[in-house]
């Protein structure tokens, strides 16, 4: 980056309901922290707003990385550029046709809308076989024709997908550049660019949603950023991927699919640095927001990766990404006694709107955040705020008709009882999701952000015999967060396919060398300040017969096969607790990031040191009624921002800032760190019995 | 009512079924076969100690295993009753496929372990896992010749594999011995040992946590409060018989449809199924053994109601009047490879055709309900070894109350996904010239069914014989309410140059193919659902305009 850099960043991310920024001076460590609504149709009118509302200079801001939801949205409600494909002749269906599943387990009936329409995808005469042999030549007066033919039907970006390209590319390739003689711009994606892997509709999939988001997404970039450079800004814009690390915008748009998902994944990459700093390098991360809540994990302060995530049924998107996984209920999830008699809470969400029935916005249904707000966890004063219909006694009321008279409890016992069936739930699907990843969630502590993760992480996290939870200085602003302590990331994938005992292992040594100096130029051509550059390897193994991968790491680029093999069976005994010493092992992919580290931040100004107190007392607000298991307590409410640097407290209590509110239970224990960080200590299931 | 309080019922409920998505889990991961590690062709579950009954099985679990486990298990424990089968010690672990007692085909191989809490068994944990193999006259297992059990494979009766802890080697090498790929099947077997270890260790959390006496009560009291969800659900529907019959093509041997005849009657909030009727148990594998016939009942019913929790409280309700004498009833030496993936499809289907009568919202038009198993196996000559190459497709979905029916779904019975195309090519000497929506095949309807697949396959070298276990080729599946039938499957296999069609349409063994014959399948399309005449114009538009139908059938079908 020219000149001398004076140490202003800007992290902006646009989420479903909010825009969140938070600007950082690194030399007068001075913070400002913006939320205000998303904009839809156009998300630079949030990020404009949220600019203005911290009083950015923008000529003096020296970075401003983005996280946007452009690409999700398009994609998960289908408003995409008008795109065609060509593909091989006879499979112009795959897309349609997808791998043969449905929607649910159980009931029969299910839709799916394929991400290109049946009278835009067209076929040529062309194919290669699985060894990369040309079996068809491609036929390139039919492909001339075709491109015709989707340019004249109004599409604005162009997918050539032929079976086998992972395997021989010419036929793509030739087709591309004929096809860019015609096409009258650069949005023109090949099958096998972003994922050079077997799989014809995963990697057909991930093409076409590349290509149909590719003229979205430069679009609004290059109108942000030129609403950016009229307000002053002269600096490089980066923007968020969702493999947790940022791109230059000037390059963005080649590989759109990308950035999807990278919202989630940037909250995950503010985890890993918050819990690096703090020391505490295995993480759950927990993010609980209005209608649901993701999790994710971080070993070794590195969130885990997936090459294989779905974006919705039937919507796989084969590109590293942080993987995030929704495990269902958010705050708005709603309660109900079914007919068995059984409480009940979630699937069904009030969502934003109507939302809970203390929204005032017309729910009528009880939920999660109603139940929070009745056990005295939220502050029932703040109802007045909102101008709302609704008051206490209505979420009361609803509470007792609803769910106590049908379960024989009172309101305060049903609300009790809603809190506790969704953290047994959301416990489970947490203990899944780290299963399913191989860990035991005990080894971990709970990261919790999002407007309601706090509010639930210790309970869970005592269901869940996890010790610890780590809350954050700012929970609700985590995301854009992550923007500007995320690193410049690339990944690369290799496929072998190759038992262990027949390989030249020297093709593994030459692969990690290659994605060592693409990744590497590829950072140098980014031209943003980086303190060091690292490299992580792994490689994906199977025994011989399997179908499931399972990733190894390495700690350098040189592994003889006796340590591969080596490292495998612990990593499969770790995993499964089973030894087979009767099988041999198949090496399938090699895997490289490349990873640019940006300077280290200064985080201990999220929360302004100047608004300390300096005792627990001063830094009390009030106090009022709290329900925990054992019935009604007088818990002191806390101001976040008041506490001193290094308290220590005992639960009950309540601690409540702009944008969160967490729980303190009885019996556990909440200290501050000087990062702003609220570390709570949890006691044990049985300890809490006694 | 109960001491226990409903809050600690939900509890412990989630706290079961999480006990058994674990153990689903856990198997998937660490398998072997790509039949249960990608197919989930498996299922974990926590039965009574009395008399086998579900408690919980997992949610991730193959619905054709909906209930099947709890009929093993309960002869399991009338065997150690009666001394046939040797007592369990605590970590036995016993192995059994043997559909008679209370099975599906030998393919489904099952474990079962005692759980003891103290000196007392509190339950058992049992799985079932697809083997890809279990020895017989063809790889796989589904042979559509076999006219006696011990054609299909190697039966086994409850024996116990793992003696306290410890696999029995010698009864695992009377297994290898008689099965194909032997050798990858310790992964297997491993695999499913160790999610039942999963389950046991889950579950002895749960009991120390609730203590073994509420945990009890808490079983029993959600077993008579799944029963009364069930009756709810059941309640809807007015008092009444409803029938409707449903067709397999023919048993593989004999070429003659096989009937179902089903009369389901609702009054006080039951459902009694009565197959009185159906064809007679059969010369060829389309048997089903009685366990089969019964989870079928049930996973089409929770088709209807997912929302009702699998245990043996929800099928209470559900009284299945037992078929003797027919082919839903099939006793030894019956073959049965056909059971768990046709016979309980159309089982399914008659349930959907009776009960979309007084359920229209809920239930759909029939879908294309077959497997679709083609098997080719052959020698290639360019890796120089023997190959079996399995291409499972979908079809049609039926229409419903809503919307048109899904487009290549899966089987009524799985949830598993299809190979690709690439995948297929690289394990195996085949080219594939075409894998395509089958244009034209929807039934029609104000909501049509969707469409089946058409796929075009040529082996490319070396020789081979296909075989083919598909259903559906003579009747297409029923639409519903006015809707129009799907079309049937149909398949044509192209020998140097020249069409034959199998005699028995979907069902034929062993046919010979040289390099540059091509075997072409055209799956089902789905049921319609309502009168065509009823369907919004624009529909119908776009279909055509999108060549799903063309201009010509939009005025035959909908006068469009």
């Amino acid at each position: 980056m020219p000149g001398k850099l004076t140490g202003q960043v800007i992290g902006v991310d646009v989420g479903g309901t909010f825009t969140d920024l938070v600007m950082l001076d690194q030399k007068t460590r001075a913070v400002s922290i913006a939320k205000v609504p998303s904009t839809i149709d156009n998300q630079a009118f949030g990020v404009l707003a949220a600019l203005e509302e911290v009083r950015a200079d923008l000529s003096c801001i020296d970075l401003i990385v983005h996280g946007t939801t452009t690409t999700t949205n398009a994609v998960l409600e289908r408003k995409l550029s008008k795109t065609g494909l060509i593909t091989t002749m006879g499979f112009r269906d795959i897309l349609e046709l997808g791998r043969r599943t449905r929607p649910q387990p159980y009931g029969m009936s299910g839709e799916f809308t394929p991400i290109i329409p049946r009278d835009l995808r067209l076929e040529v005469p062309e194919r290669m076989d699985a060894a990369g042999e040309i079996v068809t030549p491609l036929d390139e007066t039919v492909l001339r024709s075709q491109v015709k033919e989707l340019l004249d039907a109004g599409c604005e970006a162009l997918v050539i997908h032929f079976l086998h390209s992972y395997a021989n590319n010419t036929h793509e390739l030739r087709a591309a550049k004929i096809a860019a003689e015609l096409w009258p711009n650069a949005y023109i994606t090949m099958g096998h660019a972003l994922l050079s892997e077997a799989r014809e509709f995963e990697r057909g999939v991930t093409a076409a949603v590349n290509a149909s988001v590719q003229p979205l997404l430069e679009r609004y970039i290059s109108r942000l950023i030129d609403e950016l450079s009229h307000k002053g800004y002269r600096g490089d814009m980066l923007v968020m991927n969702g493999n947790g690390g940022m791109v230059s915008s000037r390059s963005v748009a080649r590989e759109a699919a990308k950035t999807v998902m990278s919202g989630p994944a940037s909250g995950v990459m503010a985890a890993a640095y918050c819990g690096r700093r703090a020391k505490m390098e295995n993480l759950i991360t927990y993010d609980m927001g209005g209608t649901s809540t993701d999790v994710a994990l971080i070993r070794d302060a590195k969130p885990t990766v997936s090459n294989e995530i779905e974006l919705e049924y039937a919507m796989p998107i084969h590109v590293p990404m942080v993987d995030v996984r929704t495990v269902g209920a958010g705050g708005g999830s709603i309660a109900r006694v079914n007919s068995a008699g059984l409480l009940e809470v979630g699937p069904q969400s009030a969502g934003a709107s109507p939302g809970p029935i203390c929204y005032g916005l017309g729910g009528s249904e009880p939920t999660i955040c109603d139940a929070n707000l009745l056990l005295g966890r939220l502050d029932a004063s703040k109802l007045k705020s909102v101008n709302s219909a609704a008051t206490l006694k209505d979420v009361s009321n609803s509470f007792a008709k609803q769910l106590g008279d049908p379960l024989g409890l009172d309101a305060t016992s049903a609300a009790a009882a809603v809190i506790q069936i969704a953290n047994t739930k959301m416990a489970g699907a947490i203990r899944m999701v780290s299963i399913s990843l191989g860990v035991d969630p005990r080894d971990f502590a709970l990261f919790a952000f999002g407007g309601a993760g706090p509010l639930h992480a210790s309970a869970l996290a005592r269901e869940l015999g996890v010790p610890k939870v780590l809350v954050p200085a700012r929970p609700g602003i985590t995301n854009a967060l992550g923007c500007i302590v995320a690193d410049l990331r690339h990944d690369f994938v290799n496929t072998i396919n190759q038992p262990l005992d027949n390989l030249n292992i020297d093709q593994v040594h030459n692969l990690f060398a290659m994605h060592i100096g693409d990744g590497e130029a590829l950072i140098a051509r980014e031209n943003v300040e980086i303190s060091a550059l690292n490299h992580f390897f792994s490689l994906d193994m199977q025994f011989i017969g399997q179908t499931h991968l399972l990733r190894v790491e390495l700690t350098h680029p040189k592994p003889d096969r006796s340590e591969l093999q080596q490292l495998f069976e612990t990593a499969y005994f770790n995993r499964f607790h089973v030894e087979l010493k009767e099988i041999r092992v198949n090496l399938v992919n090699v895997n490289t990031s490349v990873v640019g580290v940006r300077p280290p931040l200064d985080l201990s100004t999220l929360i302004d040191p100047q608004k300390r107190k300096a005792t627990l007392k001063e830094a009390q607000n009030t106090q009022r009624k709290v329900y925990f298991g054992d019935g009604w307590r007088d818990t002191p409410i806390y101001w976040r921002d008041y506490l001193p640097l290094e308290f220590n407290l005992e639960g009950p209590a309540v601690i409540e800032q702009m944008d969160t509110t967490i729980l303190i239970e009885p019996g556990d224990r909440a200290m501050g760190d000087e990062d702003g960080n609220i570390i709570i200590s949890v006691a044990s299931q049985t300890e809490k019995q006694t | 009512m109960t001491s226990i309080d409903p809050i600690t019922l939900s509890v412990i409920q989630a706290g079961l079924q999480q006990v058994c998505d674990e153990m689903d889990l856990s198997f998937s991961r660490a398998a072997f076969s790509p039949v249960i590690a990608e197919a989930n062709d498996r299922s974990d579950g926590i039965y009574s100690a009395q008399d086998g009954s579900l408690i919980a099985q997992g949610a991730g679990g193959l619905p054709v295993f909906v209930g099947t486990m709890q009929y093993s298990t309960r002869t399991l424990i009338e065997r150690i009753a009666q001394g046939i089968t040797p007592a369990p010690k605590p970590d036995d672990i016993y192995i059994v496929n043997d559909p008679y007692l209370g099975g599906t085909h030998l393919m489904d191989v099952r474990f079962a372990r005692p759980f003891y809490r103290g000196d007392e068994i509190f339950c058992w944990l049992s799985n079932t896992g697809h083997w890809p193999d279990t020895g017989g006259s063809v790889p796989g297992g589904f042979s559509a010749s076999a006219t006696a059990v011990e054609q299909e494979g190697l039966r086994l009766p409850p024996v116990r594999l793992f003696k306290q802890g410890v696999l029995d080697e010698e009864i695992y090498a009377i297994i290898c011995s008689n099965i194909r790929v032997a050798d990858q099947r310790i992964g297997d077997v491993k695999a499913q040992a160790a999610a039942l270890m999963v389950g046991e260790k889950r579950l002895h959390e749960l009991l120390d946590r609730y203590g073994d006496e509420t945990v009890s009560e808490a079983i029993a009291e959600l077993r008579t409060r799944a029963a009364s969800q069930m009756r709810v659900c059941i309640s809807q529907i007015k008092d009444g018989t409803y029938n409707s019959v449903a067709w397999v093509d023919s048993d593989g041997v004999v070429n003659e449809p096989l009937e179902i005849r089903l009369a389901v009657t609702k009054s006080n909030d039951e459902l009694t199924f009565d197959f009185t009727g159906s064809s007679p148990p059969c010369m060829g594998p389309m048997n089903c053994v009685l366990a089969t016939t019964l989870s079928s009942v049930y996973l089409a019913m929770r088709h209807i109601f997912p929302q009702v929790p699998i245990s043996a409280g929800a099928f209470e309700p559900l009284k299945v009047i037992r078929p003797d004498n027919t082919f839903l009833d099939a006793q030894y030496p019956r073959p049965v490879s056909g059971c768990a993936a046709e016979v309980s499809q159309r089982i399914a289907e008659a349930v959907f055709a009776a009960l979309v009568i007084p359920l229209p919202d809920l239930v759909t038009a029939a879908p294309a309900g077959t497997s679709g198993n083609f098997a080719l196996g052959g020698y290639d000559p360019a890796r120089d070894r023997d190959f079996v190459m399995y291409q499972l497709s979908g079809g049609g979905y039926g229409g419903n109350a809503n919307h048109d029916g899904l487009t290549n779904g899966c089987s009524t019975i799985g949830i598993s996904k299809a190979p690709p195309v690439e995948i297929m090519e690289q394990a195996f000497p085949v080219l594939y010239h075409h894998y395509a929506l089958r244009e034209g095949s929807a039934g029609a309807g104000k909501y049509r069914g969707g469409f089946g697949l058409d796929y075009e396959v040529e082996l490319r070298r070396g020789r081979a014989t296909a075989s083919f276990v598909m259903d559906h080729g003579r009747f297409g599946p029923q639409g519903a309410l006015g809707g129009n039938d799907g079309e049937p499957n149909k398949v044509t296999v192209w020998q140097s140059g020249k069409p034959h069609i199998p005699e028995h349409l979907s069902k034929e063994q062993d046919i010979q193919l040289l390099p540059g014959d091509r075997v072409h399948v055209q799956t089902p399309g789905g049921g319609g659902y309502g009168d065509p005449k009823q369907r919004d114009k624009n529909a119908i538009l776009e279909d055509v305009r999108l060549g799903r139908y063309s201009a010509k059938q939009a005025k035959e079908l909908y006068g469009v």
